[in-house]
């Protein structure tokens, strides 16, 4: 499984603090750590309240790109951010993301063709996240479908299903496990899937251990890809261990660096 | 409409190693061979390039082998007892691509030569022949580990390919490698997870050797469990494509060591009439098992008879034939 690793984000104090002062250290430290511990790409989000979301992504793509070569997933909901940081990558990038809707879809899947870069899709509307598989499933399909016109290559599709918070929406597990099954008949070849893995414990008490079980349950049902907590070392011992079990990686005593190691 | 044929998509492709150096490049090679860089399973020429052809080692000795079928003698017999004699003919006799010189005569039970008696015969052969060496030890791991690292010395500069690592016993030789820039073998016991181990636990001690390692997979005649091997090669090349770095590497395997251990190669036609003569029926077996493993995707066939390997590089030849459309 491709592991996006979650933490060069705004959203973390330390992260929204070297934003503010323009200090890279911190940036940096975080992009090392998460490579040394197996992560493929890494997440790069400026936070909510960004007051000037260009600006500021422009400069994490830099500072980051001095210390890795992994690709980039640049995560904002402000397509410009996106753009500017894309314009400064230099490995083809993802775009992290985009609902079903329009006009965004026209604007996000233009620029990925533009620039090359894959593109995560959400199983959403501007009605919301659907309830049940079927809705998520027909969503899916609408990406699909219009990646497709732009000329994205499907298997640069990522959808994510859109997992919630078990202890707020459980009913939602179970239906994004089946989404992530049904997604891989929609197309030959099939669309990838990725999820948001840490968003399944939010506000809970055990947050690393719900985290790997939905990992590994959502692998056995074709997960591709997860922005998760790189640097959480039995996750990425249990993800490991999910691709020996399902066949994906062949067996040898050192398997679990071997994965560490297969971002290199 | 055009009909259009699927083909498959690899991730990935098989590393190259290079065998043997030239004198620009610090040895005295006439020429150096690349093994390895398939980009598809075995000659499908439609779905990745094939890139370099197998190539096929006369195995030699340096001492006359008691044990080899009669035969043999009237191909070897006169330069048994000369290395260096044996490795020419091999190459300008037999088509020999390279050579493998087996040190057997360094067995504590056997003549029990000591290291630099082998570091000498090395040294001979290889001014005897211009092609690259593939060299191993006597099979006693206690004595070999005194080897190599006199081999590797002595061949420093030659870009050998040395062998051989096991899992129980590998850092004397990957040292050996290490330090006198030659290729490695790393041997595993019809193992997948052994072979991927070992691969990792020498690159652990260098990644250099990396890009240096040969997988002996160890092989079965045809009629002992050709199967296993077969399929566990399979499984390696698979992985190799999909992008497992640890099982990318080239392979080689010792098919007259193993098929002229077997009844069907040795039994005389006086015993077994309904078999057919018997040194046909043993060359035919020896190519036979070794066309076979091609298919499986070694790259490196170690033989024994000069017949079969008229008919293994006939064989090879018309593998190479593009078959892209």
């Amino acid at each position: 499984m491709i592991i996006i690793g979650e933490r060069i984000n705004g959203m973390f104090r330390d992260i929204a603090q070297a934003i503010k002062e323009r200090n890279p250290k911190v940036v940096q430290e975080w992009a090392k750590k998460q490579e040394e511990n197996g992560a493929h790409y890494l997440d790069i989000n400026v936070g909510p309240g960004s007051p000037e979301p260009v600006e500021a992504m422009k400069w994490l793509v830099e500072v980051t790109q001095e210390v890795t070569d992994l690709p980039l997933c640049l995560d904002s909901t402000k397509y410009d951010a996106i753009e500017a940081g894309l314009k400064l990558c230099k490995r083809p990038a993802m775009i992290n993301s985009v609902p079903a809707e329009m006009p965004k879809m026209e604007r996000v899947f233009a620029m990925a063709a533009e620039y090359g870069a894959e593109v995560i899709g959400l199983a959403m509307n501007e009605e919301g996240i659907p309830k049940d598989s079927e809705r998520r499933v027909a969503l899916a399909m609408e990406l699909v479908a219009t990646a497709d016109a732009f000329g994205i290559p499907i298997d640069s599709l990522y959808i994510d299903p859109l997992v919630l918070p078990c202890n707020v929406g459980q009913d939602h597990g179970p239906e994004v496990l089946k989404t992530l099954q049904q997604i891989k008949l929609l197309s030959d070849p099939p669309p990838k899937t990725v999820v948001g893995l840490s968003n399944v414990s939010q506000g809970t008490k055990r947050r690393e251990l719900i985290n790997r079980v939905f990992a590994v349950m959502a692998m056995a049902c074709g997960l591709d890809a997860a922005i998760a907590d790189a640097c959480d070392d039995e996750l990425m011992e249990a993800v490991a261990t999910a691709r020996i079990l399902l066949n994906m990686d062949i067996y040898c005593d050192s398997y679990v660096e071997v994965f560490k190691q297969s971002n290199r | 409409m055009a009909l259009e044929i699927y083909k498959e998509k690899y991730r990935s492709k098989v590393g190259e190693v290079v065998l043997g150096a030239t004198k620009e490049q610090g040895g005295t090679r006439s020429h150096t061979i690349t093994v390895g860089g398939e980009a598809a399973l075995p000659f499908l020429h439609f779905e990745g390039e094939i890139k370099n052809r197998p190539v096929v080692a006369l195995e030699i000795w340096d001492m006359a082998p008691e044990d080899w079928n009669p035969c043999f003698q009237k191909y070897y017999g006169d330069v048994y007892n000369d290395p260096a004699a044996w490795a020419k003919k091999c190459v300008d006799e037999y088509g020999a691509d390279l050579v493998l010189l087996r040190l057997k005569s360094a067995d504590p039970d056997l003549k029990d030569s000591s290291p630099e008696d082998c570091a000498a015969t090395l040294k001979k052969v290889l001014e005897a022949v211009g092609v690259p060496l593939i060299v191993l030890g006597c099979g006693k791991a206690e004595k070999d580990n005194l080897l190599y690292p006199v081999i590797a010395e002595a061949g420093a500069g030659e870009n050998l390919l040395l062998g051989v690592a096991e899992q129980d016993n590998y850092k004397a030789i990957t040292s050996a490698c290490m330090a006198h820039k030659h290729n490695i073998i790393a041997q595993s016991p019809i193992d997948i997870n052994i072979c991927k181990q070992l691969n990792i636990l020498i690159a652990e001690m260098s990644t250099a050797l990396v890009d240096r390692i040969v997988i002996d997979p160890t092989i079965a005649a045809l009629g002992y469990g050709i199967e296993y091997s077969y399929s566990i090669m399979e499984r390696a090349r698979n992985g190799a494509l999909q992008g497992d770095k640890m099982l990318a590497m080239p392979m080689i395997g010792n098919v007259g060591h193993e098929v002229w251990r077997t009844k069907e190669a040795n039994i005389p036609a006086e015993e077994e009439p309904g078999w057919g003569e018997q040194e046909e029926r043993g060359y035919l077996w020896e190519a036979t098992t070794a066309v076979a493993y091609l298919q499986a995707g070694m790259d490196i066939l170690v033989m024994r008879h000069p017949e079969a390997v008229k008919l293994v590089k006939q064989n090879i030849d018309e593998l190479m034939q593009d078959n892209s459309y």
